[in-house]
């Protein structure tokens, strides 16, 4: 299998790169780059179900709106992301701007002392976020605050 | 680009291109190494060139890359011309530092170490998702939001004293929850009362070294072995999504074009943006005010049933390490109000400072500078000469030299704990790999860093403490 994801080095805080054929599948790897910084998402069972609505003005605010969006759930709702069910984004004119809307679905389950939780992120960052068009896909490239 | 070595500990880089003023480092050799290793000084450059910006764009011995502004970087601003930038106060508002002053000495709590430490793990909710004990309602939050530590004093938790020696007696009173998104409150309700993850901690610690006696005294220290409590956290969820809202609001309003990196966000102070974050910013650092306020109470209370008693634990000072506040300083011979960013970065006020409590008027404000996990950590002195030399600010800690990857592949946590057991030091984690990635190898020397304070004047030494006892979060 393709590599979905890769954790790059970072002095003070969190940073990875995510892989996919599409900002949908990016995005969706993203969450789980982030995620493995606190927890090991593919030891997480994919229990209860969370859908995510959001829109932004670029395909990077949208990143750090979806990712934020994971942190909220797990600080208000406990909620530990395990997988991601799917991710749709459309990119819509509003008022002649361009408005990217997402909806996604993912899975997780409840904190509990089965998961060990080793980090906090405490913030998504623009900083030194890349999107980049290889040829065979799209990588996207994060900071987050820990 | 190499900055310019002016005296020993004090670098410039000189004003060019698009900088408004100079940027100043205040650094030995071997911390402007580390400086010239990151995008420190290229970010410290960046904040020169912003609107408003008075004098220089400070750098603190301490300082890394960080966001935007660097941690460790300090600039003040025009209120009329100048800006104000959530990312020159940081994600966490108002992480900061509370100290307790005990009448115990080490050989006191020798045998109950380990006690004390235990229930206060078990009384001081700690860790990742790891709710507070109260769960409030939307309206007493908002009645904290407002009232800071006030409101943690008013429900019972500590005293009238220990407003008094909280920078801006724990109340920012431009406060207003009103621009707060839903989203920072949900976040800020569940989490109030608890210490986070990540750098923070609390820790019983013990006098190590007093460099001046007459200072110690007045902050309430006074001998070695004398044991205290130190306590690091900041406003948790709440902050960090004010930060991720007004960035995003400031970008959609203002674009992020012609900025030198988008993290430099901001908004004129005196727009109604700016005000609005402002205001929202204020309340977050009323939120950590509040949360410590609240902890600290906690620790009494372990104080009191372990050892038969907590008198004498009054607080020592409690200072703000990531905030935006408006103060009177000199420029040019002129005095004048100012919006001085701090992020990562200690507010030094030196003697007669009217914002400073009265007991420490005479003195300075105390300034507390936190090691990394299991290491020394420093109570300096404010000074007069630092209202000169960097809008009264000195550093904040550490910083670290190691990614977090490179701590977990050199070290394991239980591997750390017994080091640490071995030099006297108890230790209790939320998590191990957490613990290991907080390996003090990671971090900076921060005896070099309060060196730098010390000989510049940015703050002056009073006292080293080294811990007993470590909670991490």
């Amino acid at each position: 299998m393709e590599k979905k994801y890769e954790i790059m080095e970072h002095l003070a805080d969190g940073k990875f790169r995510a892989y996919g054929r599409n900002l949908e599948e990016c995005l969706g790897n993203a969450a789980l780059a982030m995620a493995s910084l606190m927890w090991e998402p593919e030891k997480i069972k994919p229990k209860i179900k969370e859908i995510i609505k959001l829109e932004a003005a670029s395909p990077e605010q949208l990143t750090v709106k979806f990712l934020t969006e994971l942190i909220y759930l797990l600080e208000v709702k406990s909620f530990l992301l395990g997988r991601v069910n799917g991710i749709k984004i459309e990119k819509r004119k509003q008022n002649g701007d361009s408005v990217y809307h997402l909806k996604a679905e993912v899975a997780g389950d409840l904190i509990s002392p089965h998961y060990e939780i080793y980090g906090q992120v405490k913030a998504v960052t623009y900083n030194e976020m890349k999107i980049e068009n290889t040829g065979d896909g799209l990588v996207l490239q994060v900071v987050v605050d820990m | 680009m190499d900055p310019v070595r002016i005296s020993e500990f004090i670098w410039e880089i000189p004003k060019s291109g698009e900088m408004k003023v100079p940027a100043r480092i205040y650094a030995s050799e071997k911390l402007i190494e580390l400086a010239r290793r990151d995008q420190t000084l290229q970010q410290a450059r960046n904040v020169a060139c912003l609107p408003g910006i008075q004098q220089r764009s400070y750098v603190m011995p301490d300082a890394h890359q960080g966001y935007g502004f660097p941690i460790g970087g300090v600039a003040a601003f025009d209120l009329d011309e100048g800006i104000i930038s959530p990312g020159g106060v940081g994600y966490d508002i108002n992480c900061g530092v509370r100290l307790l002053r005990t009448d115990f000495r080490e050989s006191d709590i020798t045998a109950r170490r380990k006690e004390l430490l235990a229930e206060i793990f078990k009384e001081v909710p700690a860790g990742v998702g790891k709710g507070g004990i109260t769960r409030l309602s939307r309206n007493v939050l908002k009645e904290i939001l407002v009232r800071g530590a006030e409101w943690a004093v008013a429900q019972g938790f500590g005293t009238a004293e220990d407003l008094e020696r909280t920078e801006e007696n724990g109340r920012m009173k431009d406060a207003s929850w009103e621009f707060i998104s839903d989203k920072a409150m949900e976040r800020g309700i569940p989490q109030l009362g608890t210490l986070g993850a990540g750098n923070h901690f609390l820790e019983i610690q013990k006098v190590d070294e007093i460099y001046e006696p007459e200072v110690a005294r007045a902050f309430g220290l006074e001998e070695k072995g004398q044991v205290l409590v130190m306590i690091h956290c900041g406003s948790r969820g709440l902050g960090h999504q004010i930060a991720t809202d007004y960035i995003e609001l400031m970008e959609n309003k203002f674009g992020f074009k012609g900025l030198p990196d988008r993290e430099l966000i901001n908004a004129p102070f005196k727009s109604d943006l700016g005000q609005r974050y402002y205001r929202s910013m204020c309340a977050a650092v009323n939120y950590a005010f509040a949360n410590r306020q609240m902890i600290a109470h906690w620790v009494r209370d372990v104080f009191a049933r372990v050892m038969g008693s907590s008198q004498g634990m009054q607080q020592i000072y409690d200072v703000c390490h990531n905030v935006a506040k408006v103060e009177k300083h000199t420029v040019n011979g002129k005095e004048k109000q100012l919006c001085v960013h701090r992020k990562g970065a200690t507010r030094s006020f030196g003697p007669g400072r009217p914002e400073i409590p009265v007991v420490y008027r005479q003195v300075g404000q105390p300034v507390l500078i936190p090691g990394s996990m299991g290491t020394a950590s420093y109570i300096l002195v404010g000074t007069k000469e630092a209202e000169e030399m960097s809008f009264s600010s000195t550093a904040h800690g550490a910083g670290r030299v190691m990614s977090r990857n490179e701590a977990l592949r050199r070290f394991r946590g239980e591997q750390i704990r017994d080091e640490l057991a071995r030099k006297g030091v108890e230790l209790k984690a939320t998590s191990w790999k957490g613990v290991a990635e907080e390996a003090s190898a990671a971090y900076k020397d921060v005896d070099e860093v309060v060196r730098v304070s010390h000989e510049t004047g940015l703050g002056r030494l009073v006292a080293r403490v080294v811990p007993i006892g470590v909670m991490k979060g």
